[in-house]
């Protein structure tokens, strides 16, 4: 038995591909399923989200124009992070879950599918929801899904991992950009999440990590006019109602949130995918 | 620093080329440390509220519009004025800007576009950005902006010359732009990118006060870097010691770099420090910008709507 001192962690924030202390400067201990001290966390403010918005709109231009292949390589490379630190998820997933270890391993690895699962669709999604509509006239009229723009995403609160990996890849897989606000009470796979995508290809701003309360930042992010879309998944039900009402000044899209405790481990459709693209149509002349 | 200096100091200082590069260079040198760390001091004041709703209207109306492009276009003009007069057509409680700032060929699009308005036509001249050219080009330049009807005209300094020492060359070149303005106003362009020290700067700025410029201005937003906190603190410091000196209110403008609102009440604090709250007025301050209206837009409605406002609502350019 070793009389060494463990170093006690005080994570930062994920913002524009880099990593920031609270504009607030406030922090809260991050506890296990048993109450257990595990680290210290970032208490991220609404100043926080409002960079962090500004960040996914400036990375929104480059992500978004990206080629759909490309984007896909990018989150398979995602996905190789992901499963390089297993062990390191699977520990943070199990203390703070209070799930035994081999449930842990087997939930990161059902995280590390759906992020390919997602990977996958990117160049797929467009010649599903996408189509060559018959048009009475000389005209080829097409229709092609946009991304949204810059979604805000409350991520669930109990499921650390693969909740969070559920409702994330879909955001970034249809070209958008992500404001994510990390389960409360277990954030630390969130934002190991983070440290693997600042070691991947993602570039700065499409992802962006605030850990702190979702019913603080989300009304913040649903009033933002710069906010294209909000996944109200992590909210409380009372907090959801304020959200809608927020976001109807301004936000185009508010998901409508399956149940309080969705089962993650059932296959995805893709009707995340749907919800953050638009639909735009052209008309082109046929020729002589 | 110039309560050495009197008016008649002053009237002696320009009585020849020697006399006047002896009062420049008896100017008490930039404590440059002193002035970056009061600059960075000042800059994490914080203002919020009634203060900064304050600030960000008072900023508003202080901004010289600007655009000074090669690809400069009469509509483009056109657009840039109608932006002025209404900067958020939404609300009509936004305040105008002071000035639209041109080349001098589009002065004449500018005064129509704005006639009535009382806002003013700033054009640019003295064969701008460079100002190397002769003396008859430079003034054929002026008064072509004056004969289209400019009511600001800022020049460029001779910085080659400044730089050679030949400091009543560019004495007499800033007289001769003066007499050819006429009623229009006069901002001296120091171009402090190029003047490499903070001494150059109190130097340039004295010499451009002296000379009789109404204003001041950092940079031609074509050299980098441009406007910057510390430069704007040791020109502020030069009017409010002609000021005192000879009781004439003289102006400062920043030009180029400054983007945000936050990057302005910067400015603005700076302004009511160093030189006084009289200057907090657009007859004596003004912002050279092009892109900072549209942030100064944004953050007014972030402030009034109580929650983030985006791009897609206002006219960013």
């Amino acid at each position: 038995m070793s009389d060494r001192l463990s170093v006690a962690k005080t994570y930062k924030l994920y913002i524009d591909g880099k990593f920031p202390r609270s504009e607030s400067g406030r922090t809260y201990p991050v506890t296990d399923a048993e109450g257990e001290f595990l680290a210290n966390a970032s208490h991220a403010s609404r100043k926080d989200v409002r960079d962090a918005v500004s960040a996914a709109r400036k990375a929104f231009g480059g992500w978004s124009g990206a080629t759909a292949y490309n984007r896909g390589q990018v989150l398979y490379r995602v996905a190789e992070m992901l499963e390089g630190r297993r062990e390191q998820f699977a520990a943070e997933v199990a203390a703070c879950e209070g799930v035994p270890t081999a449930e842990a391993m087997s939930t990161v690895d059902a995280a590390v599918d759906r992020w390919v699962w997602y990977a996958g669709w990117t160049d797929k999604i467009a010649s599903v929801l996408g189509a060559a509509n018959p048009v009475a006239g000389p005209y080829f009229s097409f229709t092609v899904p946009e991304p949204t723009g810059v979604v805000g995403v409350l991520a669930p609160q109990s499921s650390s991992l693969l909740g969070l990996v559920s409702v994330l890849a879909p955001v970034v897989a249809t070209g958008c950009t992500a404001v994510v606000v990390s389960s409360a009470d277990r954030p630390l796979p969130a934002i190991t999440l983070s440290e693997v995508l600042a070691t991947s290809d993602v570039p700065g701003g499409v992802v962006n990590v605030l850990t702190g309360r979702a019913d603080e930042l989300g009304p913040w992010l649903a009033s933002h006019a710069d906010v294209n879309a909000v996944d109200p998944t992590g909210a409380s039900a009372e907090s959801r109602v304020d959200i809608a009402q927020q976001a109807s000044g301004t936000v185009k899209r508010v998901l409508t949130v399956p149940g309080d405790d969705p089962d993650w481990t059932r296959r995805p459709d893709i009707s995340r995918l749907r919800r953050y693209l638009e639909a735009k149509t052209v008309w082109h002349p046929k020729g002589t | 620093m110039a309560t050495a200096s009197s008016p008649a100091v002053l009237a002696d200082a320009t009585r020849d080329e020697t006399s006047l590069s002896r009062f420049l260079h008896g100017l008490p040198g930039v404590d440059q440390v002193g002035v970056e760390a009061r600059a960075a001091s000042l800059g994490t004041r914080s203002i919020k509220k009634a203060a900064k709703l304050w600030a960000i209207d008072t900023a508003i109306s202080m901004v010289d519009l600007t655009t000074l492009e090669g690809a400069d276009t009469r509509g483009k003009v056109r657009s840039l004025a109608a932006k002025a007069r209404r900067p958020d057509p939404d609300r009509p409680d936004t305040p105008p800007v002071a000035a639209v700032c041109v080349y001098p060929d589009m002065a004449a699009t500018a005064v129509e576009a704005l006639a009535g308005t009382g806002i003013g036509v700033a054009s640019v001249a003295t064969a701008f950005p460079s100002g190397r050219s002769s003396r008859e080009v430079k003034l054929a330049d002026v008064r072509l902006a004056v004969e289209a009807g400019a009511t600001e005209v800022d020049m460029v300094i001779d910085r080659g010359a400044f730089l050679e020492g030949r400091y009543g060359h560019v004495f007499d070149e800033i007289r001769a732009v003066k007499q050819a303005c006429g009623d229009a106003h006069l901002k001296v362009i120091l171009e402090t990118g190029e003047l490499a020290t903070y001494d150059n700067v109190r130097r340039a700025s004295w010499l451009g006060l002296l000379a009789g410029g109404d204003f001041i201005k950092t940079s031609t937003g074509k050299v980098s870097p441009a406007a910057t906190l510390p430069v704007t603190h040791v020109m502020l410091q030069a009017v409010r010691d002609w000021y005192d000196v000879t009781g004439q209110l003289r102006g400062v403008k920043p030009a180029g770099g400054i983007r945000s609102t936050k990057d302005a009440l910067r400015y603005l604090v700076a302004v009511r420090e160093v030189a006084g709250e009289e200057w907090l007025t657009p007859e004596l301050f003004r912002f050279g910008a092009s892109s900072l209206l549209g942030d100064l837009v944004l953050q007014r409605r972030t402030q009034h709507d109580g929650h983030y406002s985006g791009p897609d609502y206002v006219a960013v350019d």
